[in-house]
């Protein structure tokens, strides 16, 4: 028989859609796979198996009734613990929301409800979503599935480590600095970071408001563009979603996956080749680059000289937006409270419990964000990084004037040991040299598995302009086409 | 504070105020400012809420339109340019009846920028500066449990209701105003007034600072004449206009005792007090919060187009002053009568009166005359008497018509306060209508004549003021329901006197 777990989204949603197997076999299935591996993995936070089989019992009816079904009905889906789902905890990785149960869904996870998908549960994450290596969450590391002494990548290394263990075939990420990218990259799967604004940001439990986009993970790239079409699209619920339909996506990816990118233009950043990047990761990317001219595509050099300043940029950014944006978890209204004990001032609970919920990393970004906000140095450092993405976004538009996309690695490393860049933030950091500037930017960016080094898998990079996503897929299911999926050793 | 205070005469014959407001306008749109939450006054603590209102992880503001529609009509009827590009901005600061521990409100971009205000005091019209007129969210409401006095010190616990969390509130701050002199305190007054009187002219809010629709700060300071402005402080919790006007009163000369001790203002908030009329310190502002203001993530920005805004101002509504001059002019009144309207508060409900039918005459005779002694009396609004203007109408129709006459009409009018009904249902069942039967006035002449023979005589030998007596005893049988020149023609022409 075969073994359910092992196939795309698409294989599972035609056999259901056929009859060929029930939604609940497929979800019995990934729960029996969970709860053989994810002991080992660590991508689940949480379980749900009640929902789950509910889910797939009221896809199978439907199915018996006649009901048309969505494409991607009666697949499983596992999702970051950052989108808030009804019912169901919901801690970003977090101590600070332990317990919390939500009393609405996310708008994707709605949409994910009403396509018929099946979610399975809730995955691990760095803390607020904030780290390269799932290290920082509240609840331990993540596992790499290549090899569990290796960090899947981060934040979202639960949703990339549930896809390459097969615990899910497809996976929601979040991605607000490389977030989905990376760990796609570090664990051989596929994430999409959509345009900003085409997918949903109501129910995301925000980082740093600009640049937060929620985004589909899968193992192939169709798998990922179907999931993009049924998450994306413009919510009245979110002032920042933009109000146009989402771009078609999966006729893009059909499109790539025939092998052929003749008259496609493609520039390589040349800011991000060449130094800082490991040899075998430089190495795998050329080679890519050789496949995409062999696939037909024009492949040219191109500059974008402000990129280098996207880190510092970021990092004033997004901590200044999280320290307002984390504001609220103060022990009033939701989660964690502690120290009250009748004595003690509301202060002074607000502060112990903002001190024991949050992690070191937080803090860290609270602290600075607070003071780059702060009177007096606004200008100097808020300011100026806005200025700074300014021109960042001006060297993407100028490179898409000469070429359709641009590309480059997607991570400068492969995944690393675990604990080997938690001492210092800063190599911590450099994990989203490369992805960062697309968030500053707005567009969408895909992260697709281009080989291997030293036995670990390599993400080559495609950017696209704003509200051009199906240009990316087009690309990425290309390059998969020649490239083929990456398999990792069995647990 | 127990130091003796100087007097009000000295203290502006040696200083001169400068006063500023900030007033906070609660707008009255059906739903809040970023979620679909109602906003009705006074239902049950927090069941008016949703993961928006309660900042809920995960969850987004999305803007009211006519809530920004409301704010650009104020602008305009305060004469303001409207930013044609603006952007809302985060006030962070920690408190918990803030649910997101910040406030969505607009900083160096506000809607509405630079206009003015003109306000009468004394028959003098004076120019209030507009700095700007922006839009924000309002916060929950903290209720301190246990303690002494429902503040925080003291209390055992606090409660939190999220209602009026996220109800769209209009922040209009005046420029500074100097030069009012001993006036300060009436021209603090006869602004809010009329900026309240523009607002509901405008049907935005209901604008009750009883209920904290309108809510008012009063920064005040005191200079030596030709010197630098003083240090300002911020007087809070001014609930009523009559408060408006004391607080700016009793903060100079709170001020004008300090200095003259030879002391310094502290830049600060300050609380009044309703009971005793004075100010407390608060918070004081030289440790305050650094708000941290950046533009606001999750709201695009608000770029009103200048069609729409154009055709919001040729829609507005006569405003209030030119209102009053063009009703100054139907009824004949001068500027004094006019006054004495607006003092009483009576300006609408003469109005409405007059709409309902009497002359202006009329109508300002019984609110200010009758009505207003009642008011008076029960130390009540004018508008709160009991007596409506289509009622007042009703009762001046009858008057009209011969049906009462003024003593009469003041015994219906007091069935009317006193919620019998209508003015002629309570004629008809109080039977008070004018005897206007002319043979049952003239038995009752006859019997007043047989009666009074020496009286009578009298008057047919040419005394004929001694008549009077004969209409009193008239009057007294027919109960008052005579009309009184009716009854004397009758008796003069049964005593066959020439009138």
């Amino acid at each position: 028989m075969t073994d359910l777990t092992r196939l795309t989204a698409s294989e599972i949603a035609g056999l259901v859609a056929s009859g060929d197997a029930s939604a609940v076999e497929v979800t019995q299935a990934h729960l029996d796979r969970i709860a053989a591996v994810d002991g080992r993995i660590n991508a689940f936070l949480h379980v749900d198996t009640d929902g789950a089989l509910a889910a797939a019992r009221a896809v199978d009816e439907r199915r018996a009734a006649g009901d048309e079904l969505g494409p991607l009905a009666g697949v499983p889906v596992a999702v970051k613990d950052v989108l808030a789902t009804r019912g169901v905890p919901t801690t970003v990785g977090s101590k600070i929301l332990e317990g919390w149960r939500p009393p609405y869904d996310a708008t994707i996870v709605k949409r994910l409800r009403a396509a018929g998908t099946v979610m399975l549960g809730k995955t691990n994450m760095d803390e607020f979503a904030m780290g390269s290596s799932t290290e920082y969450s509240a609840y331990g590391p993540t596992r790499n599935p290549w090899d569990t002494d290796r960090i899947p990548g981060g934040s979202g290394g639960g949703s990339a480590a549930a896809l390459a263990a097969y615990e899910a075939p497809l996976s929601i990420g979040s991605d607000t600095g490389g977030s989905i990218r990376q760990p796609g990259a570090v664990t051989g799967t596929v994430g999409a970071k959509p345009t900003y604004g085409g997918t949903s940001r109501y129910g995301l439990v925000a980082f740093s408001s600009s640049l937060d986009t929620p985004g589909p993970c899968a193992r192939t790239v169709l798998d990922a563009a179907l999931l993009h079409e049924v998450i994306g699209g413009h919510d009245p619920r979110d002032s920042t979603s933009i109000p146009a339909p989402v771009p078609d996506v999966v006729a893009a990816a059909k499109l790539g996956a025939t092998g052929d990118l003749t008259g496609v233009k493609l520039g390589v950043v040349k800011e991000f080749t060449g130094e800082g990047a490991e040899p075998g990761v430089t190495a795998a990317f050329r080679e890519a680059v050789d496949t995409l001219t062999k696939l037909g595509a024009e492949i040219v050099e191109v500059s974008c000289p402000h990129f280098r300043y996207a880190l510092p940029a970021y990092y004033l950014i997004a901590p200044s937006e999280c320290s307002s944006n984390l504001a609220r978890f103060d022990g009033v209204r939701f989660g964690l409270r502690v120290g009250d004990d009748g004595n003690r001032s509301l202060e002074e609970v607000m502060s112990l419990t903002r001190e024991a919920g949050f992690g070191p990393e937080v803090k860290r970004r609270i602290m600075i964000g607070t003071y780059a906000l702060s009177s007096g140095y606004y200008d100097a450092y808020y300011g100026q990084a806005q200025k700074v993405r300014t021109l960042i976004t001006r060297d993407f538009t100028a490179a898409f004037t000469q070429v359709d996309a641009l590309i480059s690695p997607t991570t400068p490393f492969v995944a690393f040991p675990l604990g080997a860049r938690t001492s210092d933030p800063y190599q911590m950091y450099l994990a989203d040299l490369y992805t960062i500037p697309t968030n500053l930017y707005g567009g969408p960016g895909i992260s697709v598995p281009c080989g291997l080094s030293e036995g670990l898998p390599v993400g080559l990079q495609v950017m696209a302009p704003t509200m051009a996503d199906d240009r990316m897929y087009r690309v990425a299911a290309a390059l998969e086409s020649a490239v083929g999926t990456f398999t990792p050793p069995a647990l | 504070m127990t130091t003796t205070l100087p007097a009000y005469d000295d203290v502006v014959a040696r200083y001169e105020p400068v006063i500023g407001l900030e007033t906070h306008v609660e707008l009255g749109t059906n739903t809040k400012m970023f979620c679909g939450c109602p906003t009705d006054f006074g239902g049950e603590p927090n069941t008016r809420v949703c993961p928006v209102c309660l900042g809920l992880p995960g969850s987004l503001p999305v803007a009211n339109k006519a809530a920004i529609e409301a704010t650009i009509r104020i602008g305009l009827a305060l004469n303001c340019s409207i930013a044609e590009w603006c952007r809302f901005a985060r006030k962070n600061y920690f408190y918990p009846d803030m649910p997101k521990n910040f406030q969505i409100s607009q900083y160096d971009e506000p809607l509405c920028v630079d206009g003015y205000l003109d306000v009468e005091v004394n028959g003098e019209t004076v120019r209030i500066g507009i700095e700007r007129v922006h839009l924000e969210e309002d916060t929950g409401k903290t209720l301190h449990v246990g303690g002494a006095t429902g503040r925080i010190h003291g209390a055992t616990e606090s409660l939190v209701d999220y209602n009026r969390a996220g109800i769209p509130l209009v922040e209009i701050v005046t420029k500074p105003i100097p030069g009012t002199g001993a006036l300060a305190p009436e021209v603090a007054r006869a602004y809010v007034t009329e900026l309240r009187d523009v607002i509901r002219s405008l049907g935005v809010s209901d604008v009750r600072m009883e209920e904290g629709s309108l809510r008012c700060d009063v920064n005040t300071s005191l200079n030596r004449p030709g010197q630098e402005w003083g240090t300002r402080t911020e007087t809070k919790n001014v609930n009523s206009l009559r408060s408006v006007e004391r607080a700016v009163r009793s903060e100079m000369l709170r001020q004008a005792s300090v200095l003259d001790a030879g002391g310094r203002i502290t830049q600060e908030t300050r609380h009044f007090h309703e009971d005793s009329g004075d100010t407390t310190p608060g918070r004081s502002k030289e440790t305050a919060t650094d708000y941290r203001y950046f533009p606001e993530p999750d709201l695009v920005p608000l770029a009103p187009d200048a069609a729409w805004v154009a055709e919001l101002k040729a829609a507005l509504p006569e405003l209030p002053r030119l209102h009053r001059r063009r009703l100054q002019l139907q009824w004949g009144l001068s500027d004094l009568d006019m006054q004495s309207v607006l003092n009483a508060g009576a300006v609408e409900l003469i109005e409405a009166t007059v709409a309902a039918g009497a002359t202006p005459a009329a109508a300002r005779k019984w609110w200010l005359g009758e009505l207003s002694r009642r008011a008076n009396e029960a130390g009540i609004e004018l508008a709160d008497v009991g007596a409506t203007p289509s009622q007042v109408a009703e009762l001046q129709g009858l008057v009209d018509a011969g049906k009462l006459n003024d003593k009469l009409a003041r015994v219906v009018l007091e069935g009317v306060v006193g919620g019998e009904g209508s003015p002629t249902e309570i004629m008809n069942n109080r039977n008070l209508e004018v005897v206007s039967d002319t043979g049952a006035l003239t038995a009752a002449v006859d019997e007043a004549i047989v009666a009074n023979p020496d009286v009578a005589d009298k008057v047919r030998s040419g005394k004929v003021a001694a008549a009077g007596a004969l209409v009193g005893a008239v009057m007294k049988t027919t109960r008052g329901q005579a009309d009184a020149k009716t009854v004397r023609e009758l008796i003069l022409e049964r005593l066959g006197v020439q009138s």
